[in-house]
């Protein structure tokens, strides 16, 4: 209950910061929200000499409107996400997933930015951010770079951003009045998802446009349901495309399901999440 | 060490801490605020839950170094302590319902469900229950909290809290 | 004459549904939790503990912790000796119970995964932990059994030096005992002209997993040693502490504060209280222990866990002609306080409310490297009334009836109390007809079977089942001379007291030490009605053995059953020895002063005084009867002569998504007979959260090791308690059939909901989905396990696999991307 030792820094700018893990490197963990980072310290799971607090960088705080684009700060409460109007007209299905993220008290400490690089695959905001073609904003000591949703989530509690490098913002393309629902399987309400499917649509249902389906805890990362995409986009039925959300995956086998069985809910959670998306 | 200066229950406090001393260590170690307990820590319990800066939040998953410059509430700040004093309404409603048995998730519940009503007043009982989702009860079943949160917010009343099987008869079955 | 002959016409605060007299600090953050105590000078403990379930401990190096700053002391089993005391097991089943002695530090060997080897003691908790994981121990690991199956082929031994894994046999016959026939010959018969159910069940290991985690201070500063414990038995501890340390019992003090609930979790003598009390002994300082969640999940003791071989036999009309029972139960690395007298609390309730005329039960004990065992909410009973009422309903599908038929066909009618059951307990009262009745009007069960048949008639991917439980328990912790012939260590009696104070209060004490029951409030209530005082007058004084110096403590629902009878006794002895003094003051004669409300009246006449005036006489004792002693206060303890029985009919209506297995509660409807109520609202809140633990047995609950002895569900992320979301309104109503046993006809309801609503969730369960070739889902009934029934027809297997590692507890900094590090979001 009582983390180990270590020494603290608020840096107020991204620069700041930016030295700051330059000097500490390896020995430094980095703090958004603190509400899975806590948790490891308490337990004594991890040891950081230091710990570089980023709750003091207003630049990396808010919402705003990029012409094709929302761009979330990463310091942004899952609270402010999920009551941000930008964020529900364009980007309506991380509206969804943050409704049902964690609990109430861990909403308004948690950060967007943080819980996406944390990337643990039963995370509630990779699925999203993969469906919606997201990108990520990284700063390090030779300035800015955009990586897209694809390549960001590189393994279990794995991501693009270097050692030296910090996640700012996230860029999430308007979907603009596309239809979504986030379908979040559990077997009590504080858990993480054993799988969860997030799906947006465009159109209706009988008429769909294009889906986008992002698949929660199926794999080390969050995953595409590519088979399901394109045979939607091409016309197939939704109860026949759905059967193919579980291709290319590679789900876990724990205490709450055997990887054969996620199989089996990803399928059923992709028709489902899909019709809800599509109004059905 | 690192100097830090909040306001806790209304007084401003100042204190050197280790970094690593968690929020909820503080102010039950450092400041004496008891009433603030922890029941896990894996943060699923939500017994430790205060308002930070006006909203919820687990005060074990806090450090006492981020909570620097803010204010924060606790179930002692709440309202008088003392006996006669007046109560939150909250506090009055988990009376009124039976909303605690042993009383340990309660002062995590009465601060989550205060902030709750604050986001939703007039919420379904559905609303209700996903609202302290982050809260964990052993004792009541949840069935009387429930009913003190509906009784918070002006709506339903106490009698379903299990007080309308006050008087029912003596009946047949003593034949 | 009796003077409280019209005590009980009274009755203005039994029934009422007063608010709590506890909650005013509560709900304020007022609190005496002991980790709340801070007394100048506490050295604070950390413990190390063993990571294998099993291995010898070849060295342990205390160097680099002692040098630590501010580390005071670094203990283990050897330094500490005979001053740690032994863990006593107070109930061995039978005289050849093999019971590996249990000492609080393990000294040489550790037998299960969290087990203590050493402690360190440091000015603040922080650096005592920092210093603990500076102990180097070195273990040489021995191979570890888990689980009952595994145990009971005695290939690999819990206790290598027992020689076996079995610890005990405990059988009950009828035909043997006199109670009934021969169950071998009723199995028989009904094989070649009757029916035969056979089913073995699982209940799985559950952990109590009460909000407070576990804390200690000893303080031995004062002539006595004072031990604060968040227990739930004050009494029985300082008993264990003088009994195993030599400590005298009058130099002990125990104080159980505000207690954050127990469920029979802190019905324990622990390792951590024995060695708080012999860290502060030897270092003539006060300490503190408390615990982490992880820490309690991995060493307070577990609950359940059993193995149920089952075979009912009846006739093709229903009627049940013998019931055999074979149990296997783990007690893990110990055998607990109560340790295997848990299974042998439910020998006696798997005939239930019915007339089996044959009966045979028997429960083997095994040793496991496993957290030890012991009470949990209901103990033995829950784990009784889940396998025959399961089987109760296998066997209406069995003969295609209703369950509630064949229930009925075999429940003894309320004209036949009081019955001699065939496990050789007389039931004083009760009515199944009307609680059962009364139930299904509630629940509206003719709609609901209406719509499971159009949901089946439609094959909706949702079907609905409807589960019944009509439970009876024993409880009332227990009559002494059945404990006696039981074998357990102590009585079962409960103490009061009664003061009347010069200013007319009422101080009263118990020796049931609750820990959020409602003592305070309910207690006061009785006796309000019958000294007549205000209510508000009255305080109730427990848990703390200087003030409440006799008891027995609170679990088994005995507090008022047994601990309010106590206090009904101590009240009527008041109102005895007032009476003369009262008499004396009024100037007339006993026989001429009634009490009434409150009052000693001259009958006839206006003349009375008050019980509040005579206690201020009695003080000032200016002007007693010659001979009289200057008090009017009172003890009484009462030691029921018989257990008490409280039964109800539960029923419950379950969802199952076949496409997913996932379930969802749609109603909860229960009708209990818990005699008569001193307090509905407290009574309902009983209810309520008994319910819901024993729904989450049936939907969430499993304490699960991997087999190398790891406890994997070891944090709230993985041992899953419902929330608020997860669980629904109930619907409760009762019956009132008072217990004779007791002046106030009560029975207990501490544990009622727990003990019925397991079987009624997994009935409704199996119900649903029986059309589809299902007759049983494995606890708990997880979606997997679900779905896995509905389309491979067994029980849905058990629980494997590790737990998910959301908290990256492997990535070191660096190793890989920063990204992880960003902590946040979960």
């Amino acid at each position: 209950m009582i983390p180990t030792q270590f020494d603290y820094l608020a840096p107020t700018t991204v620069e700041e910061a930016l030295s700051a893990l330059a000097t500490h490197g390896d020995d430094a963990k980095i703090l958004a929200g603190g509400q899975s980072l806590l948790p490891v310290l308490r337990m004594r799971l991890n040891a950081p000499e230091m710990v570089i607090d980023l709750g003091r960088i207003e630049s990396l705080r808010g919402i705003r409107d990029d012409g094709d684009a929302i761009v979330i700060g990463a310091m942004t409460p899952h609270s402010v996400v999920g009551k941000d109007p930008l964020v529900k007209e364009h980007a309506l299905l991380i509206h969804k997933a943050v409704e049902h993220l964690a609990d109430e008290q861990i909403r308004h400490r948690g950060t967007f930015g943080g819980a996406l690089a944390h990337a643990d695959p039963a995370g509630d905001l990779g699925a999203p951010a993969l469906a919606l073609d997201a990108s990520f904003v990284i700063a390090g000591p030779g300035g800015t770079r955009t990586v897209p949703a694809a390549e960001f989530f590189v393994d279990l509690f794995e991501t693009a951003i270097g050692e030296d490098e910090l996640l700012t913002e996230v860029r999430v393309p308007k979907h603009t009045g596309w239809g979504a629902h986030y379908e979040k399987f559990v077997r009590v309400a504080h858990q993480w998802p054993i799988v969860a499917v997030a799906a947006t649509v465009k159109g209706s249902a009988g008429s769909l446009e294009d889906v986008k389906i992002g698949l929660t805890n199926m794999g080390s990362t969050p995953l595409r349901a590519k088979a399901t995409e394109d045979a939607l986009r091409g016309g197939g039925d939704l109860a026949t495309a759905a059967q193919l959300a579980d291709q290319d995956t590679n789900p876990p086998s724990d205490l709450n399901g055997e990887a054969s069985y996620r199989r089996h809910l990803a399928k059923v959670l992709t028709r489902r999440a899909v019709t809800a998306a599509s109004g059905g | 060490m690192t100097r830090i200066n909040l306001t806790v229950d209304g007084a401003k406090v100042a204190d050197d801490v280790e970094p690593r001393m968690l929020l909820v260590q503080y102010l039950r170690e450092k400041l004496g605020k008891t009433g603030t307990v922890v029941g896990c820590d894996t943060s699923n319990c939500g017994a430790c839950t205060v308002h930070l800066d006006g909203t919820s939040v687990k005060s074990c998953n806090v450090l006492a170094v981020q909570a620097d410059g803010s204010e924060v509430t606790t179930i002692e700040g709440l309202a008088a302590t003392y006996d006669g004093g007046d109560l939150h309404p909250m506090q009055e409603a988990f009376r009124e319902c039976h909303g605690l048995q042993c009383g340990y998730c309660t002062p995590g519940m009465i601060m989550q469900s205060v902030a709750f009503l604050k986001e939703n007043p007039k919420p379904t009982e559905e609303e209700i229950r996903v609202g302290i989702e982050g809260n964990l009860c052993r004792c009541t079943g949840y069935h009387n909290i429930v009913r003190a949160v509906q009784l918070a917010s002006g709506q339903g009343d106490h009698q379903s809290a299990g007080a309308s099987t006050v008087g029912v008869p003596a009946e047949e079955a003593t034949s | 004459m009796t003077a409280v002959a019209d005590a009980p016409d009274m009755a203005k605060e039994i029934g009422r549904d007063r608010r709590r007299k506890e909650d005013q600090r509560l709900i304020t953050g007022r609190t005496r939790w002991t980790d709340n105590l801070s007394l100048p000078g506490t050295l604070h403990l950390a413990m190390v503990r063993s990571p294998f379930a099993h291995a010898t401990i070849t060295s342990i190096d205390t160097t680099e912790a002692m040098a630590a700053t501010n580390v005071v002391a670094v203990l283990t089993s050897e330094d500490l000796g005979e001053s740690q005391g032994v863990c006593i097991n107070a109930w061995p089943i039978t005289p050849e119970q093999v019971t590996p002695p249990h000492l609080p530090i393990a000294n040489g060997r550790v037998a299960f995964a969290g087990e203590i080897v050493a402690v360190v003691v440091a000015r603040t908790a922080a650096e005592a932990r920092d210093a603990a994981e500076l102990v180097d121990v070195e273990y040489e690991q021995l191979p570890a059994v888990i689980g009952i199956k595994e145990a009971m082929k005695d290939e690999v031994l819990a206790h290598p030096d027992l020689g076996t894994n079995k610890s005990a046999l405990w059988v009950f016959d009828s035909a043997a005992a006199g109670t009934g026939t021969d169950v071998e010959d009723a199995i028989a018969k009904a094989r070649t002209d009757g029916v035969v159910i056979e089913r073995e069940f699982r209940q799985q290991r559950l952990i109590p997993a009460f909000m407070e985690p576990r804390s200690v201070v000893v303080d031995p500063t004062g002539e006595q040693i004072t031990v604060w414990s968040a227990t739930q038995i004050p009494h029985i501890l300082r008993f264990a502490l003088a009994a195993t340390t030599g400590v005298p019992e009058s130099k002990i003090r125990v104080i159980a504060p505000d207690v954050g609930g127990g469920f029979g979790g802190k019905l324990q003598q622990t390792p951590e209280e024995m060695i708080a009390f012999a860290v502060a002994r030897r270092l003539g300082k006060p300490v503190k222990y408390t615990e982490t969640r992880s820490e309690s999940l991995v060493s307070a003791h577990h609950g359940r866990d059993q193995w149920q071989k089952l075979t009912l036999s009846a006739e093709k009309d229903g009627t049940v002609t013998g019931l055999k029972v074979e149990l296997q139960a783990d007690l893990g690395a110990y055998v607990a306080i109560v340790g295997g007298g848990v299974p042998v609390l439910g020998a006696f309730m798997f005939n239930a409310i019915y007339k089996f005329p044959a009966y045979h039960f028997s429960c083997q004990t095994v040793l496991t490297n496993t957290t030890w065992t012991d009470a949990y909410r209901g103990a033995g009973r829950p784990e009784a009334t889940f396998g025959i009422e399961r089987m109760m309903d296998e066997l209406a599908a069995e003969l295609g009836v209703d369950p509630l038929v064949v229930r009925e066909k075999n429940w003894i009618k309320h004209e036949e109390f009081p019955f001699t059951t065939v496990a050789g307990l007389e039931y004083d009262s009760g009515n199944y007809e009307i609680a059962t009745a009364k139930a299904k009007e509630i629940f509206g069960y003719d709609e609901l079977r209406a719509e499971q048949k159009r949901r089946r008639e439609s094959n909706d991917p949702v079907q609905l089942g409807l589960g019944v439980s009509t439970f009876t328990e024993m409880c009332g912790l227990a009559p002494s001379r059945v404990l006696g012939s039981l074998d357990y260590g102590a009585g079962g009696w409960e103490h009061a007291s009664v003061r009347m104070l010069a200013t007319g209060k009422v101080e009263v004490v118990t020796g049931a030490s609750a820990h959020g029951q409602g003592h305070e409030t309910a207690f006061s209530q009785i006796v309000a009605d019958r000294l007549g005082i205000p209510y508000d007058d009255i305080e109730v004084l427990h848990g703390d053995t200087q003030i409440a110096s006799k008891g027995l403590d609170t679990y088994g629902s005995r507090s008022l059953v047994v601990g309010g009878e106590a206090l009904v006794r101590a009240a009527d002895k008041v109102i005895d020895k007032a009476l003369p003094i009262a008499a004396h003051l009024l100037e007339a004669s006993v026989e001429d002063v009634k009490f009434h409300e409150g009052r000693f009246q001259v009958v006839g006449t206006d003349a009375g005084i008050s019980l509040a005036e005579v206690a201020t006489a009695t003080f000032a004792a200016h002007n007693l009867p010659d001979g009289v002693e200057p008090s009017i206060d009172a003890d009484a303890t009462f030691d029921p002569v018989n257990f008490n029985y409280p039964h109800g009919t539960h029923l419950c209506a379950m969802e199952v998504d076949t496409e997913t297995g996932q379930v969802t509660m749609r109603k909860y409807t229960c009708v209990d007979d818990i005699g008569n109520i001193i307090n509905p609202l407290i009574v309902s809140g009983q209810v309520h959260g008994g319910l819901v633990q024993g729904i989450a047995q049936a939907l969430w609950e499993e304490a699960v090791y991997d087999d190398q002895g790891t406890l994997v569900s070891g944090s709230f992320v993985d041992y899953l308690l419902p929330t608020a979301a997860d669980t629904i309104s109930f619907e409760v109503d009762h019956t009132t059939t008072p217990a004779l046993t007791n002046s106030l006809g009560t029975k207990g309801v501490g544990e009622a909901g727990t003990i019925a609503s397991t079987p009624a969730v997994v009935n409704a369960i199996v119900d649903a989905v029986r059309h589809l070739g299902v007759n049983d889902v494995q606890m708990p009934c997880t979606p997997e396990r679900v779905f896995n029934a509905i389309h491979s027809q067994g029980s849905g297997g058990a629980t494997e696999g590790a737990a998910m590692p959301h908290f990256d507890p492997d990535a070191e900094p660096g190793t890989s991307s920063t990204a992880d590090q960003q902590g946040a979001g979960a």
